[in-house]
Order: structure tokens, then C-alpha cells, then sequence
């Protein structure tokens, strides 16, 4: 397997420059404050943070689901459109499978593809090749409702995955899983990763999980949400289970940790 | 140096270990399904025999209250009647339930579209509900054209309400993520309706069409009481009133069997219908597992 230094292009070019974004909502809570962030092509970066951080809010605006208060996106190195609105191939997994529950496996992985126009039988490639992916292709004709709670989130990786998109955003993918679930698709969604080479941004509360799959931890503080440390983290991948137990993961969990917890305190004394 | 191959990507880790949640559809044993089946028909054949006992027993005059076997012979001798009559009763009813599914459906897709639209016609779809159809009727049977088409308002104006104010219901009850998932991936507003909305508000749709399928026979016999048609093109309720006016009472009982034969058979089929639609995926049509 190659290493993930010769699979990225590590510290590339930017994909997505975030520019002092700022969001407010309508009822007038400040969601995002002054934030600016730089996304490498190849690069997994979480985003870390308390409940209320602005870490959903800022996927959100990488995808397009809502635009910024003041301060701007840029896709410096995306083909753009005729509006000047940047073609990024972007994919997005929510915390929950969104699926339709209406439709079979197959279906609900054909779906973006669809809404692209291409028939069933012209995406049905792609629509296999994505399941096989995460390992559900024997399930194409089952509906969501007969799929456990794992076999769902696959299934929703799949959907993300079958547009082939250089960025896949995901928003605390795996926190509704039990453990043993998520360290599974932890390791599924990291050997993808490694084999695609895509750009991953990943939001999620837990320490542990953005220090077993990012190379990059970006802690965000709430209240107004807001970048308060961006650190590397400096281990080889392939990671594998063992990596949960070695004294570098530690070392690293220790610091993710005092970062967080300093950006939680700060706000105590707000 | 190889690229790995991602069908093998996985193999460490079968997703087969997440065990898929096992659903039973509505199977029942046979001695169940025996018993659904036997259970209804016995009763039902208590209550005659309890009825041709209590005629018989004491002494109850055919024109008060007709024997069962009295019902079967006039069912039997009038039939050319009643079923001419039957015939225009489901023709009044299957037509106003068309025209009100086509324009429930379509006016609650207009009224999603915007809120304007919804301020404009809502109004007037609940006013039309809750008058009181018998109170329309005389009017209606001055302006319709004929007897029969203002028939077929009243039972369209009846059975289209519940059709319209579910369909809307459902049209707005759309899982949010979802419909940030179309926006995500670039879907028209055709698209969303399509593959989204449409079949999301299924469920609420074939609710209402329940309801509106019993509504629209209840109204085509109170619209034909309101407007007293007689001639050619009578239908079974002014059999009803005919049979009553000429103390008929076999008749009337047979004509009253058959309207609720008919409306069990609308409940039956747009039931199985929906069971068709939504056994595969929605709460409604699946067992609970405990």
C-alpha cells in the first residue's frame, strides 16, 4: 500500500480557502465568527469541537447549503461555472443516513446520478462499484428499513461516494453508532481515503476519532464559534487498530484534548 | 508500486457482521389466517339468525321489519332495478373520487409551490368542507346542467377535502436532510417533487384517499335524497326513498345492503391498494418487532 505522503498531494494546492466567514442567523445567534480556513487537495481535517461551535454550520457553508453572513469561499484551483460559482465535485454524509426510506439500496445510491440525468442502466456501474466500496453489494434490493444502523451509513457513504467527489464533507458521521460499528467504518472510511485520495473534511465531537483518522485537527470553540488551534497530526497512515493503542495516538489525544478543553474554558469565564 | 484495489479494500471487515434488522412483513400462521376469516363470517351469522328468529318469533309484520329470507327474494326479483340503480350509485361515486384525487393532488402540489397561492385557495376548500353538503345541494341542482352532474359535484366537493388538506400535509412533512440532500446535488424543483416529495407524501395521500373513497358514496346518496331524481337515472337512493314511500321494506333493505356492500368494497380496495403501495417501507404497513 503506498503511503499517504505519495498517495496526497500533501500541503498542495488549496481546494477551499474559507475567508473570514462570519454567519448569523436569523434569531440573531452568531453561528461563526471571523473564520478562515485553508483546505489542501488530499487532506483529512477534522473539525473538533463542543456542541453549538459552529463546526455543522461551517460544513454547511462548504457545501453550498447556505451562504455566509459576510466573508467569502474560494475554490482557487475548481473549473468554475458561467455564474463564476466554483464546479467542485462535492459529497456530503449528515449524522444521520438520510435515506429515502421509499427506495431500494440501489436507488438511493443512484440518486445523485439520477438528478444528473443519467438512466439506471448507464449508472448502474457506478452504483455497484460505490457498493462494493463499503461492501453492501449484495444488498442493492433491500430497503433501508431492513438495514441495521451501520449497513444504513454505508449505504449514505456509498451515496456520497458515486459521484466520484473530490471533497467529501462529513457532518459527525458515525456519532449515532455504537463503538464497535464506528471503529469499523473509522478504519473502511480511512483505507478509502488512502486508496482515492480524496479531500476529507470530517466535524466531530470526539477526540479519539479525529486523532485516529485526520492528519490535520482544526479545535473550534463556541459561543461565537470560532478556530481556537489547527494542529497536524504527524503519524503514517495505513493506521490501523493498533495505532488506538500506540503512545503517539496518545500523545496526540492529549494535546487534541488540552486544546479543546482550553477553548472550552475560555468561554466559562465569558 | 500497485494501487490497491478498493474491492478488497474492505475485505477485512465484512459489513455482514452488522447484522440487518430482521423485518416480517404481515405473515400470519394458517390457523390465524383461518381464524380472521372465520371469525367475521360467524358473526355475521349469528346477527341473521338472530334477526330471522326475532321476525319469526314475534310475529313481526314484513313492512316493519322483513325477514332475511324476504331481503334475499327482493334482492333476487328486483335486481334489474337495483342494479340499474347500483350502477349509476358507483358510476356518480368512481367519477367524483377520480376527479377529486386528480384535483386534490394537483391543488395541494399548486399550494406547496407558495404561500400565496395557499392564503388564496386554502379558505375556500375548508369552507366548502364544512358546509354541510344537503345545504348546498338545492343550489347546485339549480345551476348544474343536469341531475346528474350536480350529483357528481356534490359527491366531488365531499370527497376531494380529504384528499387536498392530507395530500398538503404530506407534501409539507418532508425530512429536512433530505431535502438538503437535493439542493446538495443540484435537483430542479421538478426533480424534488418527483423523487422526493411525491413519494414522501404517499402515505399521508392514500390516508386520504381512504377517507375520500367512503365520503364520495355517502355524498352521491345524500346529494340524490337532496335532489330527488326519479326516471331512467335513479340511483340506489332514490330506490330508498321510493321503497319507503311505497312501504317496500324487502326492497329497502335489500337497496340499503347493497349501498353498504359498496362502500365496504371502496374501503377494501383503497386499503389493499395502500397496503400495495407501502408494505415494502412505510411504519404503517409493517409489525412491530418486540
Amino acid at each position: 500500500m503506498r503511503s499517504s505522503t505519495t498517495a496526497h498531494e500533501k500541503n498542495g494546492k488549496p481546494l477551499v480557502q474559507l475567508k473570514a466567514v462570519s454567519k448569523v442567523f436569523s434569531n440573531g445567534t452568531m453561528a461563526l465568527h471571523n473564520m478562515s480556513l485553508n483546505i489542501r487537495h488530499g487532506e483529512f481535517v477534522s473539525l473538533l469541537g463542543p456542541s453549538g461551535c459552529g463546526k455543522s454550520t461551517a460544513l454547511r457553508i462548504i457545501a453550498g447549503l447556505g451562504e455566509p453572513s459576510s466573508g467569502s469561499i474560494d475554490w482557487p484551483t475548481s473549473e468554475h461555472d458561467a455564474s463564476g460559482k466554483a464546479l467542485s465535485e462535492i459529497s456530503f454524509v449528515f449524522q444521520e443516513p438520510t435515506l429515502m426510506p421509499w427506495a431500494t439500496v440501489f436507488n438511493n445510491v443512484w440518486l445523485p446520478l439520477r438528478l444528473k440525468g443519467i438512466s439506471k442502466s448507464a449508472a448502474s456501474h457506478r452504483v455497484l462499484e460505490a457498493l462494493e466500496m463499503v461492501g453492501l453489494e449484495s444488498f442493492i434490493g433491500s430497503y433501508p428499513r431492513e438495514l441495521s444502523g451501520g449497513m444504513k451509513m454505508r449505504v449514505s457513504i456509498a451515496r456520497a461516494l458515486v459521484t466520484r467527489p473530490k471533497l467529501l464533507l462529513m457532518d459527525e458521521p458515525f456519532a449515532a453508532l455504537d463503538e464497535i460499528t464506528r471503529f469499523k467504518l473509522n478504519n473502511d472510511l480511512l483505507h478509502l481515503w488512502e486508496t482515492f485520495g480524496w479531500t476529507v473534511v470530517f466535524v466531530t465531537h470526539s477526540v479519539f476519532e479525529s486523532v485516529y483518522l485526520s492528519d490535520r485537527i482544526v479545535v473550534m470553540a463556541a459561543r461565537p464559534g470560532r478556530v481556537v488551534s489547527d494542529m497536524k497530526v504527524e503519524a503514517p497512515y495505513p493506521r490501523e487498530e493498533e495505532f488506538r493503542t500506540s503512545s503517539t495516538y496518545n500523545a496526540y489525544c492529549r494535546k487534541a484534548s488540552a486544546a479543546l478543553h482550553a477553548a472550552m474554558e475560555a468561554n466559562d469565564h465569558l | 508500486m500497485t494501487e490497491p484495489d478498493p474491492k478488497t479494500a474492505f475485505a477485512h471487515v465484512p459489513a455482514q457482521l452488522d447484522e440487518p434488522q430482521p423485518v416480517s412483513g404481515t405473515k400470519d400462521t394458517a390457523g390465524e389466517r383461518l381464524l380472521k376469516f372465520a371469525i367475521p363470517v360467524a358473526m355475521l351469522a349469528l346477527l341473521v339468525a338472530v334477526w330471522a328468529w326475532y321476525v319469526s318469533a314475534y310475529n313481526v309484520p314484513h313492512y316493519i321489519l322483513p325477514s332475511p329470507t324476504r331481503v334475499l327474494d327482493a334482492l333476487i326479483t328486483d335486481w334489474a332495478i337495483l342494479s340499474a340503480a347500483l350502477l349509476i350509485t358507483l358510476e356518480i361515486t368512481f367519477t367524483a373520487l377520480g376527479i377529486a384525487l386528480v384535483g386534490g393532488v394537483s391543488i395541494a402540489i399548486i399550494m406547496v409551490q407558495s404561500r400565496w397561492v395557499e392564503l388564496a385557495l386554502y379558505p375556500y376548500a375548508v369552507i366548502l368542507q364544512v358546509t354541510p353538503i344537503v345545504a348546498i345541494a338545492p343550489l347546485i341542482l339549480i345551476y348544474a346542467p343536469t341531475t346528474q352532474a350536480a350529483l357528481l359535484i356534490c359527491a366531488w366537493i365531499v370527497a376531494f377535502f380529504p384528499i387536498l388538506s392530507n395530500t398538503t400535509q404530506g407534501l409539507k412533512s418532508i425530512d429536512h436532510n433530505l431535502l438538503n440532500l437535493f439542493e446538495l446535488y443540484g435537483a430542479t424543483r421538478w426533480q424534488t417533487l418527483i423523487y422526493l416529495k411525491l413519494p414522501s407524501a404517499l402515505p399521508y395521500f392514500l390516508a386520504g384517499l381512504r377517507i375520500a373513497g367512503g365520503l364520495a358514496l355517502i355524498a352521491a346518496v345524500v346529494a340524490e335524497f337532496a335532489a330527488g331524481s326519479a326516471g331512467a337515472k335513479s340511483g340506489l337512493a332514490y330506490r330508498l326513498l321510493e321503497s319507503q314511500f311505497r312501504l317496500n321494506i324487502p326492497r329497502l333493505f335489500a337497496a340499503l345492503i347493497l349501498l353498504s356492500a359498496t362502500g365496504v368494497m371502496i374501503f377494501a380496495v383503497t386499503s389493499f391498494v395502500s397496503h400495495l403501495l407501502l408494505r415494502r417501507w412505510h411504519e404503517s404497513a409493517l409489525r412491530r418487532e418486540n
